[in-house]
């Protein structure tokens, strides 16, 4: 019963993914560019980098980067907090 | 641990994957690269450093209280940065016409110069910071704990 | 030679998430559905990147850069970040496994389900 269950949903999601993926933009010609163009036009006077990709990591787009420290520091701390040793709650504490 | 021959070599190599990881850190507004990718470098420098030496021995060098104490500066340094400029907007770039780093390059192709881009380096050193100690901390945590020993505090 | 054929990193893409989804459904040990996981991240990065790609175009970087074109900068920005969300997650599934297999002492996702003391 799981299995047919499991089957039937399969395909039903790989029909779905196949047939969005041909109805975008064909490869090589995006068709809703005016923010990247306005950004590869302007990032070199308003930042004062030649890295483009760095300018919008940093400065159009710094608060997705907060998050993403903020996610980074959240990982750390849960792995170092689930990976206490064993003996010290076998002694009771 | 391993070999003689390992460990001689493991020592001779982590200077130069440093040197490296520091060179793509630093020039992350010019070249591609950055923060993130300078960090993992350096990672896997001191992942080499750990399969060449056991734990035990890396135990005595990494602290876990310098680690935290890294890691929680990087983040420090990069939420102050953010909010030097709240006069105006949340992340404004504060240093873009002061001799520290600002300068704006020329229009167009050619070299780029170190000293611009404002307050695009400092966060790419804060981020490399963080991203250094927190994936060394864990990486040694994992090793530590699947070879039966305690973790300090 | 810069013409690619009937969408392939598309096609890649929606195979890498389909087969991680067979993985996810059908599977029980519970390193095999972490591997499934990873793939899944996997093709959604892919993705992501090919999703701003301009035929004939250079790098977004204006250090000697020949003339003409440049690619969409905003999706690699983007998939920057998702790697690195990527391997944080990925690393707390793992440490919760290595505290699953202490506790119960299988792998079995069906058997360490029922939550005793």
């Amino acid at each position: 019963m799981r299995q047919i269950a499991g089957l039937i949903s399969l395909l039903v999601l790989v029909v779905f993914l196949v047939s969005a993926v041909l109805l975008i933009h064909p490869f090589g010609h995006p068709d809703a560019s005016a923010m990247d163009d306005y950004i590869i036009e302007n990032a070199q006077e308003e930042t004062g980098s030649n890295n483009v990709v760095a300018a919008v990591l940093f400065d159009y787009r710094g608060l997705d980067t907060l998050g993403e420290a903020t996610i980074l520091f959240t990982a750390v701390t849960g792995v170092l907090l689930l990976l206490r040793s064993l003996k010290r709650t076998e002694e009771g504490s | 641990m391993l070999s003689k021959i390992v460990r001689t070599v493991a020592n001779q190599l982590i200077v130069f994957i440093l040197v490296f990881g520091l060179y793509i850190i630093a020039h992350g507004h010019l070249t591609p690269g950055g923060g993130f990718q300078g960090g993992a470098i350096i990672v896997s420098g001191v992942v080499m450093l750990l399969v060449a030496f056991s734990s035990h021995e890396m135990k005595k060098g990494l602290r876990e209280r310098v680690l935290s104490i890294v890691e929680s500066s990087g983040a420090l340094i990069f939420i102050i940065l953010a909010f030097a400029g709240i006069g105006t907007v949340f992340f404004y770039n504060i240093l873009l016409g002061t001799p520290l780093f600002g300068g704006i390059p020329a229009t167009g192709s050619g070299p780029g110069i170190l000293w611009t881009a404002g307050v695009i380096p400092l966060m790419n050193f804060a981020v490399g910071l963080k991203v250094i100690a927190g994936l060394s901390a864990v990486v040694l945590a994992l090793a530590l704990f699947s070879s039966g020993e305690e973790v300090e505090e | 030679m810069d013409y690619i054929p009937l969408d392939f990193p598309f096609l890649a893409a929606a195979l890498l998430v389909g087969i991680s989804f067979y993985i996810i459904i059908f599977k029980k040990n519970l390193t095999k559905l972490i591997m499934g996981v990873a793939m899944l991240a996997s093709g959604v990065n892919l993705f992501l990147v090919s999703l701003g790609y301009r035929a004939g175009a250079n790098a977004p970087i204006y250090t000697d850069v020949p003339g003409g074109p440049m690619v969409m900068s905003v999706p690699q920005a983007l998939t920057l970040t998702s790697i690195v969300i990527n391997v944080a997650v990925l690393a707390l599934m793992l440490t919760m496994v290595i505290r699953i297999y202490r506790h119960t002492g299988t792998l079995d996702s069906e058997k360490s389900r029922k939550m005793k003391g």
